[in-house]
């Protein structure tokens, strides 16, 4: 498990280069930084400059070599590397309030931006202008959306949103590309047309992420609930509620296991059972340290029992890796069927990254299915 | 001029209403429960049977509807529950609920601290230790996040 404090603030969000060696973060301010790897440490290579507000998401994309960023100053840039230096292209959202998340397409012909404004900008590049355009999905959306993932067929995509729903859209555009085959969640996928809309989780939906296959969907709600839906005829959507703080992010790294991290500052896995139709907590992956056990004295037992009412100790010390809130988890070596390291950051500024291998040894009873 | 501003009636009109992005609320068409039955409570609560008087102060919580006098009368209900049960047996009966009942005798809980009276204090804070302990924080939180309150 390697831990990497970048600095004190907050990192809003990250993304990962093609091969793993770089990182870009928004240091809870207008840039993005790209920090590349050096030896055991990280050095900052470019610093992007474009945004007015604060940067809310970025994605980068592993084939096109791309950097697509959205912020609050209701803008989205695509950033290309020439030479040595990224330049950026604006993407008009027309939107009016803060761009909240962006991704890009399993394709990378296209990307997504949820914002405030309570719609999801899906945009292309149209050649014959020689500009970035985009198509709004606006119904039934009723409020800001909070997050968003692809289909691995391109065209669907899931939509976390402050409404308490989680949806699954279908985002086809027709210039780009031909008519997609059935999936489990439907066939007929015109643009816009809400192939599954959740119910049954309270709570603004903080975290959605789509399984390897994309017949299942995950989403971590604020009311301290986890939920998978089984794409079918009648989708069938299991929740787990959890004992634990809201989760914010949510991945699957098997086709059966998921890894979700929030308020609580580690991740934990779940596991579905789809014969089942069950969704179970699998266990804390973190590793905390040993705290050194020390005996109390009878004074400060005393003083605890006049203080606290209680005659334990305990220590007002997070024993986690992150020291504060999860708030986004990427993977890094694998994909979402098979996934063998996963890297988090947080509110405390620090990445850490995560080894499934070595979290399974660690850990006895985890089994990740 | 002075005609078309001595009339106030502008002033009546409801201009949200004429709002086209209103959020309209969409309830579930859910069944109206109407709160748990006050007279089989009081017969078991009377006949010492504390568990059963548990089980069916809990049935039926009148989360869909819209009438406060119903939440008031079976808010009533589980507090006299929860304050005659004696404090050995409250985490035997926490334990026999299930993690949804666990969550709505937390809404109880809270909606029982909302008024506090003489005794009910000590005996709901008992209560709500025990209840976390089973539900942990996450019952907590959905009980702040959730829209149908008991």
């Amino acid at each position: 498990m390697a831990y990497h404090s970048f600095q004190l603030e907050p990192i809003s969000c990250h993304a990962w280069n093609k091969d793993r060696t770089q990182i870009a973060l928004c240091p809870n301010d207008h840039d993005v930084h790209i920090y590349k790897k050096e030896g055991s440490g990280w050095s900052k290579s470019h610093v992007l400059r474009e945004h007015n507000g604060q940067v809310t998401g970025i994605d980068w994309a592993p084939e096109s070599n791309r950097i697509v960023t959205c912020g609050t100053d209701r803008n989205a840039y695509v950033w290309t590397l020439k030479g040595n230096v990224w330049k950026p292209t604006l993407v008009i959202l027309r939107i009016n309030r803060a761009a909240r998340c962006v991704r890009w397409s399993p394709k990378e012909n296209k990307f997504a931006v949820g914002s405030g404004s309570r719609l999801i900008s899906v945009c292309y590049f149209e050649q014959d202008n020689d500009w970035w355009v985009c198509k709004h999905i606006k119904k039934p959306i009723r409020s800001t959306i909070l997050s968003l993932d692809w289909h691995p067929n391109n065209v669907l995509l899931a939509a976390g949103s402050c409404d308490f729903k989680c949806r699954i859209f279908s985002a086809y555009i027709k210039e780009l590309e031909d008519k997609p085959a059935p999936t489990s969640w439907g066939s007929k996928m015109p643009f816009g047309e809400v192939m599954f809309e959740s119910s049954g989780t309270a709570g603004w939906v903080h975290g959605v992420c789509f399984s390897g296959s994309g017949n299942r969907v995950a989403w971590a709600s604020h009311d301290s609930t986890v939920a998978v839906a089984e794409g079918g005829k009648s989708p069938v959507i299991t929740t787990l509620s959890s004992v634990t703080l809201p989760l914010l992010c949510v991945t699957f790294i098997t086709e059966n296991s998921l890894v979700a991290a929030g308020h609580d500052c580690y991740p934990a896995l779940f596991v579905y059972d789809a014969a089942k139709g069950a969704l179970t907590f699998g266990g804390k992956l973190d590793v905390p340290k040993q705290s050194a056990q020390r005996g109390m004295t009878a004074r400060e037992r005393f003083q605890n029992l006049d203080k606290k009412a209680t005659v334990e100790s305990k220590e007002a010390v997070l024993e986690s890796l992150h020291k504060n809130s999860i708030s986004q988890i990427s993977i890094l070596e694998g994909d979402k069927a098979k996934c063998s390291k996963f890297c988090t950051t947080g509110m405390d500024g620090g990445m850490a990254v995560w080894d499934v291998k070595t979290l399974e040894s660690a850990m006895k009873d985890l089994k990740i299915v | 001029m002075a005609k078309n501003t001595l009339s106030s009636r502008f002033r009546r009109v409801d201009i949200d209403e004429y709002d086209e992005n209103k959020f309209v609320d969409d309830q579930d068409e859910a069944a109206e429960h109407l709160g748990p039955d006050s007279a089989e409570v009081d017969n078991l609560i009377r006949n010492g049977d504390m568990m059963t008087a548990f089980h069916i102060a809990l049935r039926n919580p009148p989360i869909n509807t819209k009438n406060p006098a119903v939440k008031e009368r079976a808010q009533a209900i589980v507090l006299k529950v929860l304050t005659s049960f004696r404090a050995g047996d409250i985490e035997q009966a926490v334990r026999s609920l299930d993690r949804n009942g666990v969550d709505l005798l937390m809404k109880y809980i809270y909606r029982g601290f909302e008024k506090p009276s003489d005794n009910s204090s000590a005996i709901l804070l008992q209560w709500h230790e025990k209840a976390f302990a089973v539900g942990g924080l996450g019952s907590i939180v959905r009980v702040l996040t959730s829209r149908k309150t008991v």
